[in-house]
């Protein structure tokens, strides 16, 4: 095998120029994708991470029905007590899950005695919801990072609108689940920071201030957010979470809960597939690339050495060793560009980390994009380089080992 | 025991639609350790039959059995191992290959064909480039030595398996004269220290005449068989 390898090298020494091109041309391929990988990953992880780490959490349970009907935030799909207590008790149970922060949402007016607008609110009990969503308090960019009784979070916009400062006093009113309208009188604690997607342009007070707005009884729970300790295990837990789940049953004997993961919950998660997808086809492309010039190189390099083919072939060599030996010459030229490529990514890659590019998403602006590539991404573009760059020569060295050496002798 | 019978061989092309005729009932038997050489004009089929010979073509009528075997009876990878084992080649334009060493195009068929071991590969390898005179020479690469010291290599490149039997198709071709019969010294005290058969074919009167046996072949037959010192028309 060392002595195929050692032929295979020296012949592709031996066409210099042509071995720089292709292997250059397979390396540049790697690169972008590489680049492409990194960036684009950056930016979906950082947009996930935003989504989840301030507004969704990774998980949500709702009461059955309630997430179809979420832009109206009805109180009467809110969990009860026991429901809630039930909940609760599976959390506990299950050593996958870091934090939970059950809320009351609801929507209402929102007045600072000149002017009025509507509002979404979230009623959040202050420390599991910063447990649950730890980005949250850095999305707090005036006042204190903390959401405390009789005081609001309000979202930069009404503030700006409203022309509304941390200490001001202001009024909530909403309707109650039975149709009674409440108000009450609460102070700007905070103002929260815009982020594009489902909740966040919501406002935040404490549950208390919820429960009393509503007229509540008991707290009843519009939605719980999971938090996990491991992202990577969400679909499981979300499996789990439903089969166990499942079992829970309302009185007409359906379910009584639904789980979603972020997911299903925010429109981000198509354009992280639509980011997939054109993975995918950067990845379809490389291949073309390799499979094209690798072809190319190594029906050529058949064409020029028939006669070559026809003498080791005359002289006894087997038609696998001579398959063997255009497969190795194909099989190292994808090595080397896979190697050149990998290398030129990573510095490329590096180089876009030092320098800090910044990029905005909806209303966020000044993210800082920080690509970083996995080792198994580097192994998986490496080994379908190669698995192409082998598949890309298959045809020249079968075509070379089936050679009729009289017919290959003869070739001028 | 004869190392190669020819039994009524006849070898057809089809070209197109025409059936073209290169050998015609030829019958012939070579003794082991023989210096054969078989002339003729372009056409006349002295390339078709070394080419059946060394088991790179088949026959289309008769039976050729080389070294007790009928060649005819060999498949792709058969006749592959078969040359490998028996017979060596020699090349009008040398064909050694470009991107390996003097030594290394030698050794080549010990390595890549017959797997021998390293030591036996190198003694091997290292007696016949001395017995061709190209010991000094045996890192260099085929475009940096001369036509003759190419064919040098070849004729060891040819014997270093020990095979039965070396066919060369005009090895003399692609040489001046004074290399050309230097050539053909050659190939006769390599037969004369390995005992191999060799067989060349020839345009050339002069080397013609340093065969043993010449075969004459005319438009696929053949007309006359040469003894050194003697005429035999049989």
């Amino acid at each position: 095998m060392g002595n195929l390898f050692k032929i295979a090298l020296r012949n592709l020494r031996r066409y210099r120029r042509r071995t720089v091109l292709t292997a250059s041309l397979i390396a540049i391929g790697v690169l972008f994708v590489l680049v492409f990988v990194a960036v684009s990953g950056s930016f979906k992880n950082m947009i996930i991470g935003q989504i989840t780490d301030s507004m969704l959490g990774h998980i949500q349970v709702h009461r059955k029905g309630y997430v179809a009907s979420i832009d109206n935030l009805p109180l009467t799909l809110n969990m009860k007590p026991e429901a809630m207590a039930k909940l609760e008790k599976t959390f506990q149970g299950m050593p996958e899950i870091a934090a939970y922060s059950p809320r009351i949402k609801f929507g209402g007016m929102f007045s600072s005695f000149t002017e009025t607008t509507n509002i979404r609110l979230n009623g959040v009990y202050p420390e599991k919801e910063l447990k649950t969503l730890p980005l949250l308090a850095s999305r707090i960019v005036e006042g204190e990072k903390a959401i405390r009784k009789g005081e609001v979070i309000i979202p930069e916009l009404i503030a700006r609108g409203m022309k509304l400062n941390v200490g001001d006093t202001i009024v909530i009113i909403a309707t109650n689940k039975d149709g009674s309208v409440n108000g009450k009188q609460l102070r700007v604690g905070g103002v929260l920071e815009s982020a594009t997607g489902p909740g966040g342009r919501d406002g935040y007070l404490h549950i208390e201030d919820a429960v009393e707005i509503l007229r509540m009884d008991a707290i009843e729970i519009s939605e719980i957010a999971l938090r996990l300790k491991d992202f990577g295990e969400l679909n499981a837990v979300n499996d789990t979470l439903n089969a166990v789940l499942l079992g829970e049953v309302n009185k007409q004997g359906k379910p009584a809960f639904e789980v979603h993961t972020w997911e299903g919950l925010s429109p981000f998660f198509n354009i992280a597939r639509m980011i997939d997808i054109m993975t995918f086809f950067i990845k379809l492309m490389l291949i073309a690339i390799v499979l094209v010039s690798i072809m190319n190189v190594m029906i050529m390099a058949v064409y020029e050495r028939i006669r070559e083919i026809g003498t080791i072939s005359a002289i006894g060599t087997m038609p696998g060793k001579i398959l063997s030996m255009f497969l190795i010459e194909g099989f190292c030229l994808g090595v080397f560009g896979a190697i050149v490529g990998n290398a030129a990514g990573l510095i490329i890659i590096f180089i876009l980390k030092a320098v800090k590019v910044t990029f905005e998403f909806g209303r966020q602006t000044g993210l800082v994009l920080s690509p970083t590539i996995d080792v198994s991404d580097l192994f998986v573009v490496s080994l379908i380089v190669i698995g192409v760059a082998i598949i890309g020569s298959l045809q020249p060295a079968f075509k070379a080992s089936r050679m009729e050496p009289i017919k290959a002798l003869r070739h001028v | 025991m004869e190392l190669i019978k020819a039994e009524n061989v006849s070898k057809e092309y089809q070209v197109g639609e025409v059936a073209i005729r290169a050998l015609n009932d030829v019958n012939f038997a070579i003794e082991p350790a023989s210096f054969i050489s078989f002339v003729g004009p372009s056409g006349s089929g002295k390339t078709t039959l070394l080419n059946l010979i060394g088991c790179l073509d088949k026959p289309t009528e008769g039976r050729l059995t080389v070294a007790d075997t009928d060649v005819a009876g060999l498949d792709r990878r058969q006749g592959a191992a078969f040359r490998g084992e028996h017979i060596g080649f020699i090349f009008q334009d040398f064909n050694l290959m470009p991107v390996l060493t003097v030594y290394e195009n030698i050794e080549y068929p010990l390595l890549m064909v017959q797997n021998v071991a390293a030591a036996e590969r190198e003694e091997r390898v290292r007696k016949l480039l001395d017995a061709v005179g190209m010991l000094d020479q045996k890192d260099k690469y085929p475009d940096q030595i001369s036509g003759g010291q190419k064919q040098r290599v070849a004729v060891a490149r040819a014997l270093v398996t020990n095979p039965k039997l070396v066919l060369a198709d005009e090895p003399t071709a692609n040489l001046d004269s004074k290399t050309a019969y230097m050539i053909i010294d050659l190939m006769k005290k390599m037969r004369d220290e390995f005992k191999t058969t060799f067989i060349f074919s020839t345009h050339d009167q002069k080397i013609v005449g340093e065969a043993e046996i010449i075969y004459t072949l005319v438009d696929g037959a053949i007309a006359g068989r040469q003894v050194k010192g003697g005429n035999d028309n049989g």
